[in-house]
């Protein structure tokens, strides 16, 4: 068992040594602004003593590696700097928007996801039937659509068309069923893209192992459509259809940006989009921190669980018993 | 088979497809000619006219005015041109750089192969917007970071790709016998492997191609790609933006003409995957 | 046994034609094929690729594989045309009245289950019997097919067995629900010749035991003799010849079934040794990382004479072949052409020393590039190594093309217009290409039917004699030892056991690995496995020599 586990560690310091290499990236890349990082913040109209002030607040008279430990070492305790637009803490701009963000994520996610798996599962085993044909075709019209097009199509048909569900999503107004009622555009719009991938790969991963000869010896053996499918083909899929999951998860987190500028959702998407056009960089900074942690994070998890579900990994093989 | 033997026995869908890109090719070439108005001419009030509304004043439209007063249909069409020679540059060239390197990777191997991989992995590990988002901020939204940053991000995936391919052809015998023979690196990237992941690649190329025309379309409507006043298809929705909660559908025509695209390329590469996998199959 | 149904056939194949619908018109694999098995009858099914034996044997379960269909004709099991039973009621056969065995049991197991999961499967589900008792049932037959720790070796999953191990688990599978008739799918094409014995002597233990009936298919006319009771010889879809065992081998009607043992009938005159070297190996040894794959080898190949390397999967002929074209680098000893040092590295030989040592691979479809005519891969190594261009490059390939009895209008298709045997000649006619001194031949003609395995291995004596040129000839198989060694060396988990005169090595072995070795290749002769097994329950056994 110990293999696996070295495995899994391996994969674990990856992630951190990637993550750690990201911040330098990001925290780097203030400096990389042509000429003096605070003129060119503050533009021309600057007085020079707003820009030396700029400078101290940015700290940008110490030694870079000292600016990127006291930036590192913050970060880690959750104080992310102060805007440059407002001057507030960025961890109070930060923290209800990543709320949001995640509840949208999450209400998203347990609707698309079960049902991409199950739909795609569903397709193979009626495939190049009428269920299969529908399905495929449908979520190819999906995944083609631009996000903000679905969106503005289910806007027109539900608030517009029959007023039932509002155009604009404000979080944390009333009760349950309220957020639920302002989510529900934006959930459904999320969902349908993300169920269209996930079948589809679902669909793809299940039927590249449908051609193998352990597949066919299973037809040999009487076993009926369904149980070639679901006992036999499926174990041998899980790792693509684990990894398709997870990729959609970190999207449903990540990218969500489209949907929040359709629905003016106020998430971290948003507050990201909004610091780049007024290059609010440390509020930047720390978007791209929070973004890039959970994508690198949920990669691990896709790569940890699809080394689990092998079992030629799980269970090297540890003698060579000859006949 | 042939190309027009192939074409005929093509499903529906894929005739569907290529007509659809055939349409948006002739509108591309010869968007003066088929426009009814100029990109930027106002023929009328915001918001007003189209096919739908045949008693509205001022000149017919068949897709009504824009915000500005401005024909759709013609923004629609010289949109056309902004929108998808843009993606078009931007995969060609992530397309040359991902597949030159992707073949290097896999006929060299060694250090060169973990180099160049490590740093694709480190690029990929970032989510693809947030990172075209950092740049932008940095270095401002224009035309040439805009095309740089999705090209660079693009070339990854390719990278990938065309290294995947790459391998399985260069693990065959025959490229063992032109190593054997004393050719070079750069004979066995052109001369054994390249004509063997033609097909693969192109279809790859189509792929790339929506991807990367749906994330201009994407920064375009969120503001932070193509700027006005140049007419383009992300932008025109975003301009618009504001109508659908009027009961104007003006938004959805430009989004539509995006996503119509991508279906009409979806379905051509679909047919084209699966007839591949079909010979494929055969041996 | 064949009396307890009396004189009804247990299957019967009535005008069965079976076609593959690929690109353009369908064509028929199975054409107008009439088959008649009874019970406990074991019928042997031979044919060598594309002769649509395989596709019959799936046919006698009711099934074709996706892109074929059942285009005409009849198959009666137990008196029930299988083709016209609803989808499910032939499943209902499948497994537990009729059972099959594939050729590569490695592939065949599904990585992500147990094995005894799999092994009850049917019976389970299937056959309504309870798990307790399909698990029993299961353990019993592994301990008759004698596996190892038969009581526990289920829990395990198959990427922990071996490959002949996994067949017994196979065979043991088939036999769970006792079906009336299982077919045998080239059991033991992908495994060496002493598990072959193992797994041959399984398969007629249980047949017999049970009383079951089977289609046993092969490529394999010796191995096939040992097991069945009749034996049809198939070409093309359609039957060339049906009679029982003994009398097709004592008088073959068709020149075709006689083919079939065609490269057993070659026999090289041995050449006289010249005493001069060209290619010396001196205490060789290699590695794949940090596992060694062979050992302190040595060897001397004479000016002009061929030196057969034989051994099974895993003892490092091949790898050798690597080290001496240079693609793997070895960590001791040393290679010498003509007494001079060869670079262990590809990048470290000179243009010439490229040219001097031509390596031929097993499988041409593999070795040509199919985007190359056969002028352009003929025609490169003449350019690269010669400066050949214009017409004196015109006239070495027709040359070329003349000295491998090939057509000169072949110089211009794509390889995927020729056959096996002409693809074989084009990757022998580009090493000539280059004036070789020394041809690494690994395996070149194992991927071939007979027949032109025989005309191929004619044509390599032919042109070694012509051309005197040297010959390191890779091979598993003992009969193409015998049609084309002056020498040979036995190799054996990536050490030299026996080397010597081909003669010598193959009447007189003096290593007990030899011996058993040798022992294990069948002959054409239906009382071979008999005998084998009885010397072998003798004590002193040959495994206990080892």
């Amino acid at each position: 068992m110990h293999g696996v586990s070295a495995m899994i560690a391996q994969r674990i310091a990856l992630g951190i040594a990637t993550l750690f290499v990201i911040s330098m990236l990001v925290f780097l890349a203030v400096d990389m602004l042509p000429g003096d990082p605070a003129e060119a913040i503050l533009g021309q109209s600057a007085t020079p003593a707003s820009v030396a002030a700029l400078r101290q607040e940015l700290g940008l008279n110490k030694p870079l590696v000292v600016r990127y430990a006291d930036w590192a070492a913050g970060m880690l305790r959750g104080d992310f700097g102060r805007s440059l637009a407002n001057d507030r803490p960025i961890s109070e701009l930060v923290a209800p928007r990543l709320g949001a963000t995640l509840s949208l994520a999450a209400l998203a996610a347990a609707i698309a996801l079960p049902l991409g798996v199950l739909l795609g599962i569903l397709s193979t085993v009626h495939r190049d039937r009428a269920l299969d044909r529908v399905a495929s075709t449908a979520s190819l019209l999906v995944i083609s659509f631009p996000e903000f097009f679905t969106a503005y199509m289910l806007v027109a048909c539900f608030s517009v068309g029959l007023g039932w569900l509002p155009a604009i999503s404000l979080p944390n107004q009333g009760g349950f069923l309220e957020t639920l009622t302002m989510l529900a555009l934006p959930a459904l719009t999320l969902s349908l893209a993300v169920i269209g991938y996930v079948l589809r790969m679902t669909r793809a991963a299940i039927m590249g192992v449908m051609g193998s000869p352990y597949v066919e010896m299973a037809r040999l053996k009487g076993v009926g459509p369904f149980g070639v499918v679901v006992r036999h083909a499926l174990p041998n899929a899980l790792s693509p259809i684990i990894n398709v999951v997870i990729i959609n998860l970190a999207y449903l987190v990540v990218g969500v940006v489209v949907i929040e500028v359709v629905f003016v959702y106020p998430c971290l998407g948003q507050l990201l989009v909004d610091s780049v056009a007024k290059r609010d960089i440390p509020v930047v900074q720390a978007c791209c921190m929070l973004f890039a942690g959970t994508y690198i994070g949920l990669n691990l998890l896709a790569d940890i669980l699809a080394l689990l579900a092998n079992p030629r990994l799980r269970r090297p093989r540890h003698r060579e018993a000859r006949a | 088979m042939t190309g027009i033997a192939a074409l005929r026995t093509a499903p529906l869908s894929a005739r569907i497809g290529l007509a659809i890109v055939a349409t948006y090719l002739f509108c591309l070439l010869f968007a003066p000619l088929v426009a009814p108005y100029g990109e930027t001419e106002i023929v009328g009030g915001p918001w007003a006219g189209g096919f739908w509304d045949p008693a509205a004043e001022g000149p017919a439209t068949l897709l009504g005015t824009d915000h500005l007063g401005r024909d759709v249909l013609s923004r629609l069409i010289y949109g056309a041109r902004n929108s998808i020679m843009l993606a078009l540059l931007t995969t060609t060239l992530s397309f040359l750089t991902g597949t030159t390197l992707g073949l290097l990777a896999a006929v060299r191997g060694g250090l060169i192969d973990q180099a160049l991989s490590r740093l694709v992995d480190l690029v990929m590990a970032f989510p693809t917007l947030i990172f075209a988002l950092l740049v932008l901020a940095v270095a401002g939204s224009t035309l040439p970071v805009l095309i740089g940053v999705i090209a660079l991000l693009d070339a990854t995936r390719v990278f990938r790709i065309a290294r995947a391919v790459a391998m399985d052809v260069a693990a065959q015998d025959f490229v063992e016998v032109a190593r054997l023979r004393g050719e070079g690196t750069g004979w066995i990237m052109r001369r054994e492997i390249l004509p063997n992941i033609v097909v693969p690649l192109a279809t790859e190329f189509g792929l790339r191609f929506c991807f990367v025309f749906l994330f201009i379309a994407t920064l375009s409507f969120i503001g932070l790609g193509i700027q006005p006043p140049t007419a383009d298809w992300g932008s025109m929705v975003r301009e618009n933006a504001a109508a659908i909660s009027f009961g104007i559908l003006m938004p959805l025509f430009p989004a539509g003409a995006i996503a119509l695209l991508t279906i009409g390329i979806n379905l051509v590469i679909d047919w084209a995957a699966a007839g591949n996998h079909g010979l494929s199959d055969e041996r | 046994m064949l009396t307890e149904t009396g004189g009804v056939p247990l299957l019967v194949m009535r005008d069965l034609v079976i076609e593959a619908s690929g690109a353009g018109r369908p064509q028929r694999i199975v054409d107008g094929i009439d088959l008649e098995l009874h019970a406990g009858e074991v019928l042997g099914l031979i044919g060598e690729s594309g002769a649509g034996k395989s596709t019959i044997g799936l046919a006698a379960l009711g099934y074709v594989r996706p892109g074929c269909r059942f285009a005409g004709g009849t198959i009666h099991f137990n008196g029930q045309n299988l083709l016209d039973l609803p989808p499910q009621h032939r499943r209902a056969l499948r497994g537990t009245r009729i059972a099959y065995v594939a050729q590569s049991a490695t592939a065949s197991f599904n990585p992500a289950h147990r094995l005894i999961d799999q092994a009850v499967e049917t019976a389970t589900r299937q056959a309504g019997m309870g798990r307790r008792q399909a698990e029993q049932e299961a353990r019993e037959l592994f301990a008759r097919l004698a596996l190892p720790d038969p009581d526990r070796i289920g829990e395990r999953f198959p990427h922990e067995l071996s490959g002949g191990q996994l067949q017994r688990v196979m065979i043991a599978m088939a036999m769970i629900c006792r079906p009336d008739l299982i077919v045998f799918d080239e059991p033991t094409t992908a495994l060496d010749v002493t598990t072959q014995v193992e797994i041959l002597a399984c398969v007629r233990d249980v047949v017999e035991a049970f009383g079951t009936a089977a289609i046993y298919i092969t490529h394999d006319l010796a191995v096939v003799t040992q097991l069945a009771h009749r034996i049809v010889v198939l070409r093309h879809g359609r039957i060339v010849e049906e009679a029982p065992t003994r009398a097709m081998l004592a008088a073959p009607r068709e020149t075709y079934t006689r083919s079939l043992w065609a490269v057993r009938k070659i026999r090289k005159a041995p050449e006289p040794d010249h005493g001069a070297a060209l290619l010396e190996l001196a205490g060789v040894g290699a590695s794949y990382g940090s596992v060694p794959v062979l050992r302190d080898v040595s060897l001397t190949v004479g000016k002009g004479r061929t030196v057969a390397l034989v051994g099974e999967s895993g003892s490092g002929k091949s790898t050798l072949a690597r080290v001496v074209a240079g693609l793997l680098p070895p960590t001791a000893g040393r290679v010498l052409l003509q007494g001079g040092g060869l670079p262990g590295r590809l990048r470290d030989r000179s243009r010439d020393e490229l040219r001097r040592v031509q390596l031929i691979h097993q499988s041409p479809d593999a070795a040509l590039n199919p985007h190359h005519s056969i002028r352009e891969t003929i025609g490169r190594p003449l350019q690269l190594y010669n400066g050949l261009k214009g017409a004196a490059r015109a006239a070495r390939l027709y040359e070329l093309m003349a000295l491998v009895e090939l057509k000169p209008e072949l110089l211009d298709r794509l390889p995927n217009a020729l056959s096996g045997g002409q693809k074989q000649r084009v990757c022998i006619a580009r090493a000539l290409a280059a004036d070789p001194e020394l041809l690494i031949c690994d395996e070149v003609t194992s991927a071939l039917d007979q027949v032109v395995q025989a005309d191929i291995l004619a044509m390599l004596q032919r042109l070694q004699k012509e051309l005197g040129l040297s010959c390191l000839f890779i091979t598993h198989d003992i009969a193409t030892v015998r049609a084309i060694a002056d020498e040979v060396v036995v190799m054996r988990h990536g050490a030299v056991v026996e080397s010597g005169p081909r003669d010598t090595v193959l009447e007189a072995p003096s290593d007990a690995y030899t011996r058993l070795l040798l022992s294990c290749v069948p002959d054409v002769d239906p009382d071979w496995l008999t005998r084998l097994l009885q010397q072998r329950a003798i004590p002193g056994d040959m495994h206990d020599a080892l």
